[in-house]
């Protein structure tokens, strides 16, 4: 428990003066691993625009399966493996030190080599070269290699966070601002700016483009928008519900929420074409639709039986199945890349929280102890799942690891924060 | 149905304009007393139409004294006798009228987001078929759903919460 007392203690990473969120590690593994991450020499002129090794210091700790040393307590502060003496870190308990040099050659180039402190022996180096304006980005991947190296499991923190950010104003219209920014919720990019609500928002399965439910035109309508041209097309204008949008693993068909035909039903649109097809025929409410990893089948919400529940529709033999049992409300599914695990919110004793539930063995696990628990995003690699939640009355994000063990909030310094979407994997 | 006595009595002083026309004796005479009957006509049509657009006037205010909101239960789209109550004053005024039609529909912050957009609609569809029911064209109603998305009240607890369960008439 030496760990959690330190991060409850010491970690409140401030991560930037100009980023909107913050970082609070609220509780770790038991036995995380100890890591030195010394920071890169800058091999360029003047000083670094970024302190790499800050980065993924920052992305190895929110983990949570990782205490790394702090900068006061090092013996040394090598930059090349002839600079390692390995007697400083075990002096220090850690177990594995990275160290790496950073220069700028039109690109910027990060070299980085991990140690094995207890063997004695360097067990990985790479090199990340990309734009100086994607610095931290590239220190993102080196946190990757290193996350993938120790754990097995590849890492998800060269990816993005699309949030809602709203300021409040009484008696008139709040400003909603859809919102892009790192997975640590570093540069925050303003991407929508409303008086009317923006909602939903979804990622493109290459994660190149985004969709979202805006308000703008003083009523629902679903846009679609890319990153890097900006480009924006209005996919929906139809009475009634335009909702929960969700691209198809393959990127050509968008599952979404309409009432036009009475009641709320879930249909797929072709992109190409803009053809609709309504897959849900139901008086009940059907909304929610959230694609499995292979494409063949959709969880939804619904409330067919009465209650709010979650069911799974079968593309190819067109039939409906109910997925949740276990209390009296289940909604908003998303799915894992390895299709078994499903995060939901789940009600018990008048209070929604944020649960697992494994498809193959049907039990259901509590993640979360807040009440107001929302909108859960799960990472690509199926570690953490980031979700909103309220906090001393103010909407903030939150993440926990799906074995419930490593907690940490991302409050925003002002407003509300919520509707997190955790981006693919990006490519290069 | 309090706007039919008002059209009852423009139509009885109409009538009552007409005979006088109709009743009228030989030609200059009967060219001044038409022309009297038709100032009479046009008198009475005028004071029919201050009547009524005064008493229209008096539905509105009533309709806007009883507030252009109808509040739910929680989980719920029925319309509760406050909510009734509301929306009755409200009809008489539509009813005579052929204004557009705005109900927007909202859910306090319990429950996911798109489901409580879900829920929204269903308690305005609640206030547009009871509309319906008592006499207002469904064609001039539209009906907005908000969810979740605008609180009047920014605070958790049911004392928050029960005034963002509502219906707005726009």
């Amino acid at each position: 428990m030496k760990w959690l007392v330190y991060v409850v203690l010491n970690v409140v990473l401030v991560l930037s003066a100009r980023a909107e969120l913050t970082i609070e590690i609220t509780q770790g593994v038991d036995n995380p691993t100890d890591i030195a991450v010394v920071p890169f020499a800058w091999q360029g002129p003047g000083s670094s625009p970024e302190d790499i090794a800050a980065v993924i210091d920052g992305d190895l700790a929110r983990s949570g399966q990782f205490a790394p040393v702090g900068r006061a307590d090092m013996l040394g502060r090598p930059t090349t493996g002839a600079e390692v003496f390995y007697r400083d870190w075990r002096a220090l308990d850690t177990e594995y030190l990275l160290i790496g040099r950073v220069s700028v050659a039109g690109q910027m180039r990060i070299e980085y080599e991990l140690f094995d402190v207890l063997r004695q022996t360097s067990v990985y180096s790479g090199v990340e070269t990309g734009p100086v304006n994607e610095a931290r980005m590239l220190g993102h991947r080196v946190a990757d290699a290193v996350y993938e190296k120790l754990t097995g499991i590849r890492g998800a923190f060269a990816t993005r966070l699309l949030y809602v950010s709203v300021t409040r104003v009484r008696g008139g219209n709040d400003y909603s601002r859809l919102t892009l920014a790192d997975s640590d919720g570093a540069r925050p990019i303003v991407l929508l700016e409303s008086r009317e609500p923006v909602l939903a928002p979804a990622w493109s399965p290459d994660g190149q483009e985004i969709a979202y439910v805006s308000f703008e035109t003083s009523r629902p309508a679903i846009f679609r928008q890319n990153l890097a041209t900006g480009q924006r097309e209005q996919l929906t204008n139809f009475k009634g519900l335009n909702g929960a949008p969700s691209w198809s693993p393959d990127g050509n068909t968008m599952a979404m929420v309409l009432s036009k035909d009475g009641n709320p039903d879930i249909y797929l649109m072709d992109l190409a074409s803009k053809r609709l097809t309504r897959i849900t025929r139901h008086y009940a409410i059907d909304t929610e639709p959230a694609w499995m990893p292979d494409g063949k089948s959709l969880l939804f919400t619904s409330d067919r039986g009465g209650r709010p529940q979650i069911y799974r529709y079968n593309l190819r033999s067109a039939t409906t199945e109910r997925v949740t049992f276990e209390g009296t409300y289940n909604a908003r599914a998303r799915v894992a890349q390895d299709g078994r695990n499903v995060v939901i919110v789940h009600q018990r004793d008048g209070r929604f929280h944020i649960a697992l539930l494994d498809l193959v063995t049907n039990r259901l696990q509590i993640l979360t102890s807040t009440e107001l628990d929302e909108s859960p995003s799960i990472a690509p690699n199926g570690s953490m799942v980031l979700y909103a939640t309220k906090y001393a009355d103010r909407g903030i994000l939150a993440a926990v690891s799906v074995d419930g063990d490593v907690k940490f909030r991302l409050p925003a310094r002002e407003g509300d924060v919520r509707e997190p979407a955790w981006s693919p994997y990006m490519s290069r | 149905m309090k706007y039919l006595p008002i059209a009852g009595k423009a139509i009885t002083l109409l009538f009552t304009a007409a005979l006088l026309v109709a009743c009228s004796g030989s030609d200059t005479k009967k060219e001044d007393e038409a022309a009297a009957a038709a100032a009479a006509a046009k008198a009475a049509r005028q004071t029919a139409a201050t009547q009524a657009a005064a008493e229209q006037q008096r539905l509105q205010d009533a309709a806007t004294a009883v507030g252009n909101v109808f509040y739910f239960e929680f989980d719920s789209s029925a319309l509760t006798q406050q909510a009734i109550d509301t929306l009755n004053a409200h009809i008489v005024a539509l009813q005579g009228s052929a204004t557009p039609i705005r109900l927007e529909g909202h859910t306090d912050e319990r429950g996911t987001r798109e489901y409580n957009m879900a829920l929204g609609e269903r308690r305005g569809n609640s206030v547009r078929d009871y509309m319906v029911a008592n006499g207002i064209a469904t064609s001039r109603i539209e009906v907005v759903s908000y969810g979740e998305e605008r609180p009047v009240a920014y605070g958790s607890g049911e004392s928050n919460w029960s005034q963002n369960r509502r219906v707005e008439l726009k």
